[in-house]
């Protein structure tokens, strides 16, 4: 394939597509899926065929449309007119929509379908900003050709024909990307120290292990977009200099190892992976791992060790995964949604990237919204926006006139953010200094219902069993503060052990080896901080 | 060493991912989890032969299958019901489930009943944060469950009805 190629095969798809007045995309996501989206698919596609609208009207599978707790959802995006989204679509609802496009018939707001439709302005949608998610809902994940049609696959052929390694590194760098699996690293020296550590052999990773609970941004991605990972991913090993990919997937997601295996194998045979890609000196071969739910595999040298066939079991840095990864080869190792920034990132060039966020973080977050919300689901959301804005806005504020009480950022490893703190600003360093993080970008809230201590103690079991028992502190003191939070939740503490738990949770965090026990204790340690009257009230209580 | 796997149609999809690898170790966990998904649990004779074929000690092979979660070592009930413990789904009352359907069957979470008949699990997180609380049982994914609901299900299907898919 030649980069002239792509868009003969645009023209192609555009060609059929153009004719059509009216596309019906159908969530094909985990979740709407459960809800029943196969059947709405199925009526939507009966209903074309039954009513002869196949020219004018479109029906396809998409990514996530967002509103999980709403679904199945369908979007619809129609010439000349606002794009829109039914919910709680279900078979007989389908063959209403498809009705609504007989041209006979009055328009999509007729009075039967209203329930049932969000529009773009609707609050959940028009606050967010939509960069690694833009083609959601437009494209249709199983199709290659869908996605080169949207542009996809242009960017790489840019990269791979126009710029030097050093520029497309350069090109990241300026955008002020970081990593999004939750540390926040510059992406474009990360990607630097590859491309600089000598080596004949060099690999690129892109970590899918995404295990904190309540997070599914990345399996999301994987499913959605999975040519937009494998372009992100060409891009970067161009820029390295690696030869050799891997996607390290979740066990636990089956359809994204489906789709991603399907992806490479569409674009193996374009010619988009292989030797000499563009007729160029670039080749690049991608392979998938798939994790066996071992949660330490998202920590980077844990990873890599399961690549290899082993254990996951962390070791020391350095030497980082740059001077030697995986079989002793320099390795970059990004989290899955950071590669499929790349492309959106080249395709608009780092100016426009960095002109979305905060003056450190730049761009857009994606952030798996669950908990005690209204509306629940997957949103893309510019760096800067406040959580109040993500909560109340997006959210639609706690339901049941309960009130808020925390949100709950990275998962096992973050923290806690009470009420007062609702106007900070969500970017690496505002959350870090109230205790919590960035994460991988679970984002749960909590109402007054919820028992801080009892979530504190929720994590530490999950941290405690999580821990590889390398080293002594993570170990040994996972297992010593979850006692000390069952000890505290069974109203059999004193006081005493809050300050044991508390000085126990320093010491964790200090002097554990990896991530996983360095983070382990800030669930515990932001609580204390915020709701020390909890576990006070369930000391005094257990004492009386 | 005589083996109860001798002979057995199924090995055929462990040789094929074996050789997909090319036999080498470092396909490991490909291998193991292409043994479970087709025998359902990683049996000592299973994990004998995955040694043998790959030329990896069996000491490795049995320490890389312990150290993941996702590998059983029993056979499985004829049912069985995940449910799930994320963080949505934990703050929503998943607790309440696990400590229902553990009392009714007289079962820890990760067994099995005595006569075989129900496996319970629990999962980390099943990624699908806005059906919470949810569990899959027999495959089906089924949302916003209670104590109640979930054993009602339960019965159900050990009744010999598939479960229904959520509504």
């Amino acid at each position: 394939m030649q980069p002239h190629d792509l868009q003969t095969i645009a023209s192609k798809v555009q060609a059929v597509r153009g004719k059509q007045r009216t596309r019906l995309m159908c969530c094909g996501s985990t979740a709407c899926l459960s809800s029943g989206a196969e059947a709405v698919r199925t009526a939507l596609d009966q209903a074309v065929k039954a009513q002869g609208l196949a020219a004018d009207v479109h029906v396809g599978t998409s990514g996530c449309l967002g509103l999980c707790g709403r679904g199945p959802l369908v979007r619809r995006e129609a010439d000349g007119e606002p794009a829109l989204t039914y919910h709680d679509v279900d078979a007989e609802v389908a063959a209403q929509i498809v009705a609504a496009e007989a041209p006979s018939a009055p328009d999509v707001t007729a009075p039967d379908l209203t329930a049932h439709i969000l529009p773009e302005t609707h609050p959940f949608f028009a606050r967010q900003h939509k960069v690694v998610l833009a083609l959601n809902g437009t494209i249709d994940p199983e199709h290659l050709e869908d996605y080169i049609a949207h542009g996809g696959y242009a960017a790489f052929a840019r990269v791979v024909t126009t710029m030097s390694p050093a520029e497309a590194c350069d090109e990241v760098k300026r955008s002020g990307l970081r990593g999004r699996g939750g540390a926040g690293f510059p992406t474009g020296i990360k990607w630097r120290a590859v491309l600089d550590h000598p080596g004949e052999r060099k690999f690129v990773i892109a970590n899918g292990d995404e295990g904190d609970p309540g997070a599914y941004m990345d399996r999301t991605v994987m499913e959605d977009l999975p040519h937009q990972v494998i372009e992100g991913m060409l891009i970067a090993g161009y820029a390295v200099g690696a030869q050799q990919g891997y996607l390290y997937v979740r066990g636990e997601y089956p359809l994204a190892v489906k789709r991603l295996e399907k992806a490479i194998r569409a674009a193996g045979r374009q010619g988009l992976l292989g030797a000499n890609i563009f007729g160029t000196d670039f080749s690049f071969k991608l392979d998938i791992r798939i994790g066996a739910g071992a949660f330490v595999c998202g920590e980077e040298t844990a990873l890599m060790a399961s690549v290899e066939g082993s254990r996951g079991v962390p070791r020391m840095r350095p030497p980082y995964p740059a001077q030697s990864g995986l079989w002793g080869c320099p390795t970059l190792i990004n989290n899955v949604e950071t590669f499929a920034n790349i492309a959106p990132l080249f395709a608009g060039g780092a100016e426009k990237f960095a002109s979305v966020g905060t003056e450190k973080s730049k761009g857009t977050k994606i952030f798996a919204l669950a908990g005690k919300l209204s509306q629940t689901g997957l949103i893309e959301v510019p760096m800067g926006i406040t959580l109040r804005e993500i909560v109340f806005t997006i959210g639609g504020g706690i339901p049941d006139g309960k009130a808020f009480k925390a949100a709950q950022t990275g998962g096992p490893s973050g923290g806690c953010i009470p009420a007062e703190h609702l106007d900070t600003p969500v970017d690496y360093e505002s959350l870090r200094a109230l205790g919590a993080i960035m994460g991988s970008g679970g984002l749960i809230v909590l109402d007054e219902t919820s028992s801080m201590p009892d979530v504190a103690r929720f994590f530490m079991e999950f941290c405690a069993d999580e821990s590889c028992g390398k080293c002594v502190p993570c170990r040994v003191g996972t297992v010593q503060m979850h006692g000390l939070l069952d000890k505290i939740m069974q109203q059999r503490a004193t006081p005493a052990d809050i300050e044991k738990l508390q000085r126990l949770g320093e010491l964790v965090k200090r002097t554990s080896l990896c991530g996983l026990g360095q983070s382990a204790p800030n669930p515990v340690l932001s609580t204390l901080r915020y709701f020390r009257h909890e576990y006070d009230a369930l000391v005094s209580e257990g004492q009386a | 060493m005589t083996s109860t796997l001798s002979g057995d149609p199924r090995l055929k999809s462990v040789d094929r991912a074996i050789k997909k690898n090319g036999a080498r170790g470092d396909a490991l966990l490909e291998v193991l989890n292409t043994a479970q998904e087709t025998f359902g649990y990683l049996s000592q004779d299973l994990i004998r032969y995955v040694a043998r074929e790959l030329h990896v000690p069996l000491a490795r092979v049995y320490g890389v299958a312990t150290f993941y979660h996702l590998f059983t070592f029993k056979p499985k009930g004829e049912h069985t019901c995940i449910v799930c413990l994320g963080t949505a789904c934990y703050v929503k009352g998943a607790g309440d489930i696990v400590a229902a359907l553990e009392a009714e069957y007289e079962v820890k979470s990760g067994g099995t009943t005595a006569d075989g008949r129900l496996s319970v699990t629990t999962a980390r997180c099943l990624g699908s944060c806005g059906l919470a609380p949810m569990l899959v049982l027999d495959g089906a994914v089924l949302a916003r469950n209670d104590a109640n609901a979930t054993l009602e299900r339960v019965a159900v299907v050990l009744a010999g009805t598939p479960a229904q898919e959520a509504d």
